[in-house]
């Protein structure tokens, strides 16, 4: 990847996120990676789908259980420029959950006087589909 | 019986089995990522009310909290319980049974 | 690896990084600073307790990139670029000012 890296050629990178959060250390990787891709200037994007529906999930407070809340880091997104959350509607209907239910992620759009804009988005499986298939690199965590 | 199920009902179908081969009278933890099975309107609360006509269902409180679902999203007629209740569970049945 | 401080030692990574965040305090950075040949101003106390702050909320050490945007949002352009940030912590503004401030290494540094 470092060769690419510093031809400057900018991929479209989709990182397809499909765990629960807490059980496995899937979730926190993922997102960890994600980040470190983002600082490199590449186009970074993210997909939740199946379980990984529940890592946007609201409210999580791991103090019980004794691990890292790293559902404070997915707020940073935003400040490493990645700017498209996508998660699957029908993944979030199959576990009883609605929009409502995901913590609110925003960005800062440089362009546009700093304003704070979504970074959400909640989409069909057709959507998701057409995402997938024009994304240049796929990773899944 | 002590059931315990800790892995999501979304991804593997360890509360299946355990619905499925659980007898009446037994009680039914889910721990971890187990506990999303609990979810009202998720697509397991079916199994679960099989199961709440003749066991009992408990659910990790911790587990819960970590996961940021409140009780008010649990399915009616689930327990929540926390770490010193499990001990008591599992002190209270001789023979434990981990759906892994 | 360990860090000697006043008789005290303290466990750090490989590369002198905190292992346990809540062994830090301003008496350590100071000490760690100083085994850099560094002596920490206003400036640089600035950036370093930004950093906790950053950590705090975030959960993580933010990227060079990601630390001088914040940096220029809060402290104002001046101070929001890389040559500002470098003449204060020459070894990285992130990396080194992330050790002084008893984080990890930023996430998306190598």
């Amino acid at each position: 990847m470092s060769e690419e890296l510093q031809s400057g050629i900018v991929k479209k990178f989709l990182y397809i996120n499909r765990r629960a959060p807490h059980g496995t250390n899937y979730a926190q990787e993922g997102l960890e990676v994600a980040l470190i891709g983002a600082a490199f200037d590449q186009d970074v994007a993210m997909a939740y789908l199946d379980d990984g529906v529940f890592q946007l999930k609201s409210g999580q407070d791991t103090k019980a259980i004794g691990t890292k809340n790293f559902s404070a880091t997915y707020r940073a997104l935003g400040d490493y420029d990645v700017k498209l959350v996508y998660v699957e509607r029908e993944s979030l209907e199959r576990r009883g959950l609605s929009e409502d239910d995901l913590m609110p992620l925003v960005y800062e759009d440089e362009d546009d006087d700093w304003e704070e804009k979504p970074l959400i988005h909640v989409v069909s499986a057709g959507e998701m589909q057409k995402i997938i298939s024009e994304s240049d690199v796929l990773l899944n965590f | 019986m002590l059931h315990v199920v800790n892995k999501s009902p979304f991804e593997k179908n360890c509360l299946e089995s355990c619905v499925r081969l659980s007898q009446a009278g037994s009680c039914i933890l889910l721990i971890e990522d187990g506990v999303y099975g609990a979810l009202f309107n998720g697509e397991a609360s079916e199994e679960i009310q099989t199961c709440l006509k003749d066991r009992k269902v408990c659910v990790l409180g911790e587990d819960l909290q970590a996961r940021g679902i409140e009780s008010d999203r649990i399915m009616s007629g689930v327990e929540v319980i926390d770490y010193a209740g499990f001990v008591r569970l599992a002190v209270e049945h001789p023979k434990v049974q981990s759906w892994l | 690896m360990t860090l000697e401080i006043n008789g005290q030692s303290f466990e750090t990574d490989e590369e002198g990084y905190l292992a346990n965040l809540s062994d830090w305090s301003s008496e350590l950075a100071e000490a760690m600073a100083q085994q850099d040949g560094c002596d920490l101003t206003e400036n640089h106390w600035e950036v370093v307790n930004f950093l906790r702050e950053y950590y705090d909320e975030y959960q993580i050490a933010p990227a060079v990139r990601v630390l001088t945007k914040a940096i220029g949002k809060r402290l104002g352009k001046d101070k929001g670029n890389s040559r500002y940030l470098y003449e204060l912590f020459p070894y990285g503004p992130a990396k080194q000012a992330c050790k002084y401030a008893g984080l990890p290494k930023p996430t998306g540094c190598v």
